[in-house]
This record gives C-alpha cells, sequence and structure tokens, in this order.
C-alpha cells in the first residue's frame, strides 16, 4: 500500500537539480513521479522511482543526502473534483496532510495524487472506507 | 642514571613496553638537569650559528653563559613566524647545508612558506618520539597503521611513517584522499589503527556509512588525530561511530613536526616529550610567564634540535599546563587539549568570534555535528558573517518545515554564542572544499571587496 519516495536535498542553485537526474538517467531508472519543494535558499526534490533501494544506492554514493518517507498514492479521475472527493475523506479527522503532489497518469483520464500523512495507516483505513482506491507499490515500483 | 620505569612486560594500556618509552618516566629531578644542559648548548648553538637569535639576545644584554638556571629562560627574546618569514629559506639553520638530509616547508596561507630543516641527529629524535607518541597510545609491532596524513612537504606524513615504522608496526603509506580507496584498505588490510586529521577521519566515517561499511565491524581499534583543533564532541563522535579510541596528537612544523605532545589512554591531557621540548605557558598580551594551570599561548623551546633550534616559538596555540600526577605513571608533564589558536580570532563587526565558539554552536544543536564553513564578506561596510553547513543524513528531512527550523535552531545558538546574528546556509554534502586533509574553516573575502 505504501510507497517508498526518495527526498533529495539539492541548494537552491542553477544546475543543482539536474545531477540526481543524471544520475539515475545513466543507470536506467524511471522516474514516475516527482515534485519539487523549494524555499528562497534550497529545495527538497521527491522523486517515486522504479528501483527505489537501487537509486537510495546510487545517489548516496554520487554524495547526496537521500531520505525514504513512505507515502501513499491515490487514482483519482482526471476531472473537477476528483481531488475534492478525497480530501473529503479526512473532513473533521485528526490526520493531516504533510504535503501532496499530482500528476496526470498515462493509463487513461486519471491522475495520481501522491499524499505524505502523519499518520499514514489511519489515512489508509479512511480512504478504503471511502472506497478510494490506494494504489499498490506495483502500480508505480518494480521489484 | 637509574629511572623507575615499569618493568619488562606491559604498559598500562597492556601494550608491550617500548624500549624508546623509558624517558616518559624519568624523575623531575634527572629531568630538569637533562632539560637544563640541553637548554644550555641549544642556545649556545644558536648563538653562534644564527646571526637573529644573536643579535636579539645582544639587544636584550644577554649571553649564553647568562642561562644558569631553567627559569631563566623567560628572559631569552620570543620567535615568531613572522621571523621564519623574513629568514625565509634558510635564515635560521643552525647547520651547513651538508649536515641537512632533510628539508620540509609548511604551506603558507599568506604569500611565502615557512621552510623547516633536519640533520641526521634530528630526524632520529623526531623518529623516536613518535615512536613513543604511538606507544603512548598503546600501538605496538603487529599493529598495521593507515597512515592517512598527507605525504610531501607537510610533516604529517613523513613524521607518523617513520615513527610507525620505527615502532614496528606495518605502515601502510596510503596518503589523504581517495576516501574510498582508504575504506576499502582499512578493510581488505585488516588495519588496526589510523593516522589523520580528526576531520578527515570524520568525513571518512561518513562516507563509509554511505556505503554501508560498519567500521565498528573491522579490527581497527585506535586513531591518532591531529594537525587541527578538535573538540570533546568531535572525539565522541569518531569513537562511537568508528568503536575506537580517538588519541589526540600535537607537534608543528616550526619545532619538530608531529610527535611533540599525545594523550595517554587516561585521555586526559597531552604528555609532552619534555626531554626534547621545553614548554611555556605565557600571556598573549604582555608575553609573560603564567603558572602551572593558567591558560595562555604555548611557547617552545626546542632541547636537541641541531639544523634549526628554536628558542621560545610562540605557537599561537591556546592551552594551559596541568599540575599533577597523571593516572598513566608517565613522570612528562601534560597540556589540555588545543581547543583555540589565538591567530584563529577573527574581528566580526566589532566583536570577536572564534571558530570554536561557531563549533560550539552547531554541537549545541541536536544532532548536528556538520562539515562547516564561515564565510565572511562586506557589504555596504558592514562586515557579513554566513555560516555554511553541509546537511548530514541525520539532519534530513523530507519537510520543509523540519529543515528551516533546524535553520532557525542553528541561527539562534550562533547568535546566543557569538552575540552577533549569522546567516545560515545549509549546503549539500562535500561541497565544502577539504585542503591537504586539513579543514579550511574560514574564507575572509571581506578585503577582496573595495
Amino acid at each position: 500500500m505504501k510507497l517508498h519516495q526518495l527526498s533529495v536535498f539539492s541548494e537552491n542553485k542553477p544546475g543543482h537539480v539536474i545531477a540526481p537526474c543524471r544520475v539515475l538517467a545513466r543507470e536506467g531508472i524511471d522516474i514516475r513521479a516527482l515534485s519539487l519543494a523549494d524555499t528562497e535558499r534550497f529545495g527538497i526534490l521527491r522523486l517515486i522511482v522504479s528501483d527505489w533501494k537501487r537509486a537510495k544506492a546510487l545517489l548516496e554514493q554520487a554524495g547526496s543526502v537521500v531520505k525514504i518517507t513512505e507515502v501513499l498514492a491515490v487514482e483519482v479521475p482526471d476531472r473537477p473534483g476528483g481531488l475534492a472527493e478525497v480530501l473529503e475523506a479526512f473532513q473533521g479527522r485528526a490526520i493531516n496532510i504533510e504535503y501532496m503532489y499530482a500528476f496526470p497518469f498515462a493509463r487513461g483520464e486519471k491522475a495520481v495524487l501522491i499524499f505524505r500523512f502523519d499518520q499514514p495507516d489511519a489515512a489508509i483505513a479512511r480512504l478504503q472506507q471511502h472506497g478510494i482506491q490506494v494504489l499498490s507499490s506495483g502500480a508505480l515500483e518494480e521489484h | 642514571m637509574t629511572a623507575r620505569t615499569p618493568a619488562a612486560g606491559t604498559t598500562a594500556s597492556g601494550a608491550p613496553f617500548q624500549p624508546a618509552s623509558t624517558p616518559d618516566y624519568l624523575p623531575a629531578a634527572i629531568l630538569r638537569e637533562l632539560q637544563l644542559s640541553r637548554l644550555r648548548s641549544t642556545v649556545e648553538r644558536a648563538w653562534s650559528r644564527v646571526p637573529l637569535y644573536r643579535s636579539r639576545m645582544k639587544q636584550a644584554g644577554l649571553e649564553p653563559a647568562d642561562l644558569q638556571n631553567l627559569d631563566d629562560i623567560a628572559a631569552l627574546p620570543f620567535t615568531t613566524k613572522a621571523d621564519l618569514r623574513d629568514t625565509y629559506p634558510f635564515g635560521l639553520f643552525a647547520s651547513p647545508m651538508e649536515d641537512i638530509v632533510r628539508l620540509h616547508a609548511s604551506s603558507g596561507t599568506t604569500g611565502k612558506p615557512i621552510v623547516v630543516a633536519y640533520t641526521r641527529q634530528d630526524v632520529e629524535v623526531w623518529t623516536s618520539v613518535m615512536v613513543r607518541s604511538f606507544a603512548t597510545c598503546g600501538l605496538h609491532a603487529g599493529d598495521i597503521v593507515q597512515n592517512a596524513y598527507g605525504y610531501g612537504l607537510f610533516t604529517g606524513g613523513l613524521g607518523a611513517h617513520y615513527g610507525a615504522e620505527g615502532l614496528g608496526a606495518t605502515v601502510i603509506p596510503i596518503s589523504g584522499g581517495n576516501t574510498d580507496r582508504q575504506i576499502m584498505v582499512m578493510r581488505d588490510f585488516g588495519v588496526t589503527a589510523i593516522c589523520s586529521t580528526p576531520s578527515y577521519f570524520l568525513h571518512l566515517v561518513d562516507r563509509a556509512a554511505q556505503l554501508g561499511v560498519d567500521l565498528r565491524a573491522l579490527p581497527l581499534r585506535a586513531g591518532v588525530f591531529g594537525a587541527e583543533p578538535w573538540t570533546g564532541c568531535m572525539r565522541k563522535r569518531i569513537e562511537s561511530l568508528a568503536g575506537i579510541q580517538a588519541f589526540d596528537i600535537y607537534g608543528l612544523s616550526e619545532v619538530i613536526g608531529p610527535g611533540v605532545a599525545v594523550e595517554c589512554p587516561a585521555q586526559d591531557g597531552l604528555h609532552i616529550f619534555e626531554d626534547h621540548f621545553y614548554p611555556e605557558i605565557v600571556d598573549p598580551e604582555t608575553g609573560r610567564v603564567l603558572p602551572d594551570g593558567d591558560e595562555g599561548e604555548l611557547v617552545l623551546t626546542t632541547l636537541s634540535k641541531q639544523a634549526m633550534p628554536m628558542i621560545r616559538y610562540r605557537t599561537r596555540d591556546i592551552t594551559s599546563l596541568m599540575p599533577g600526577a597523571c593516572a598513566c605513571g608517565r613522570s612528562l608533564r601534560r597540556m589540555r587539549r588545543i581547543g583555540r589558536r589565538s591567530d584563529d580570532m577573527l574581528f566580526v563587526r566589532g566583536v570577536n568570534v572564534f571558530p570554536s565558539q561557531v563549533e560550539a554552536a552547531l554541537l549545541e544543536v541536536e544532532g548536528t555535528l556538520p562539515h562547516y564553513q564561515i564565510v565572511l564578506t562586506s557589504e555596504q561596510g558592514l562586515d557579513q558573517i554566513e555560516v555554511q553547513v553541509e546537511v548530514t543524513p541525520e539532519m534530513f528531512s523530507d519537510q520543509i518545515g523540519v529543515l528551516e527550523r533546524l535553520n532557525h535552531r542553528i541561527s539562534g545558538a550562533l547568535e546566543h554564542v557569538l552575540g552577533i546574528r549569522a546567516k545560515v546556509t545549509l549546503v549539500e554534502p562535500l561541497t565544502i572544499k577539504r585542503s591537504e586533509g586539513k579543514a579550511r574553516r574560514v574564507i575572509d573575502r571581506r578585503r577582496l571587496q573595495p
């Protein structure tokens, strides 16, 4: 149910995001989803990749600081209101979204939302109660 | 002369007793007698062979014969780093070149380097104090020593090399740099002890963790670290992450190189090899000699050096001589480990700043002992201080807020310690330059800007 997301520290300077991407490209690791969170001075590159264990080892060997976080991926219809329906599931509940990002999925008219919850297990239960599909790791990662 | 030495067998640390260590146990009275006789021949040699020493002593109205007891040394003029630069390259040599078998030089941060010389006997003395240093750290024949000090003009590499060989250990002359290869050699060759700068070893520890190598599972049991000041917290981190005992060794090229003083397994101060180096602590402002226990600048006089005697050399290192005897039984006096140097002091907006204060602030913020650098700039005539901190895996988070709070905590701790506001910048790992294995802590760009 939970996906392994790689976070990579990056300085907020031209050319700094490309270095980890090059490492993954050279080793044939596919980036399935990506978001860049940034502040004035630094950024965090968040990645879902085809082989997170190998990607982590490769990036660390290249000198990057890498953190693995468990996140959830949820598939929603790519139409107005798609996101709101998912968020409704958490109304009035003490479950916080630390951050989220979305990307369109190549499999038809769906979008995938990546969530970092403060309580991932409670969030999974909640989503299932609302009949919302939580993607298994197989859908995005390879093993 | 019958010195009280430990019986044949083993020392307090469990290592076999090394015969070269006998002078470590001389009774104080015999040691003082030896120091006075050696001091008198050193001053005589300097007077008769080095014009600078002779003219300085004449100016002070002194002759070698005025030296009647050890306390009289306080009347002799100081020698400073500037004197070495002014007499570049060979002006302080007291031996003709045909008697000199080795030259070393220090990388000067400003202008010319300083050059130091050794006769064959000087190299033998240097080797003997390094043998004693390693023996004091509990090393012995059978140890495999990875010497990661830089080989070359820097005294660290060859000094440690001769000492470890002299001890009968197996030396791996790997020199500094190429960390991945260092880790491979350490693991594959069954290395039991390493010599390097503490900052380089911390870097090696971090790199080993990245490569998935657990140093605690290796036979490595001791590290002999020197050539730069380091803190007790750094020692704790090194010892727990690498599973070794970390010893501080002190020395400087101007006096001989590494091997002036070293820690014993009690790790409570560094024993000075007083039969070859005479220590004093002086007030850095007035030059007045301070009593044991008072903190001040370390001043060293060589007692047996031929090619380049050093009379009352101002080391710029701040420490104190420790009263009382050490648990290990050595009679050699101890100095506290060097936490800072008087010429490390920076003036920022009229406030004194020491790099060691910045380090203390970084340590105070939980879980961070990162590589850092202080960058000084000037904006519209006002000094700006920026502390760049390399992000470590322990500090890093996938959440912006956590990193920003860390940044604020470091800023707050710095302001508390320094009394002025410093900008904190988190930077990527391994982006702060490491030169020659020594950490370069300060970049001062103020003078470059109009």
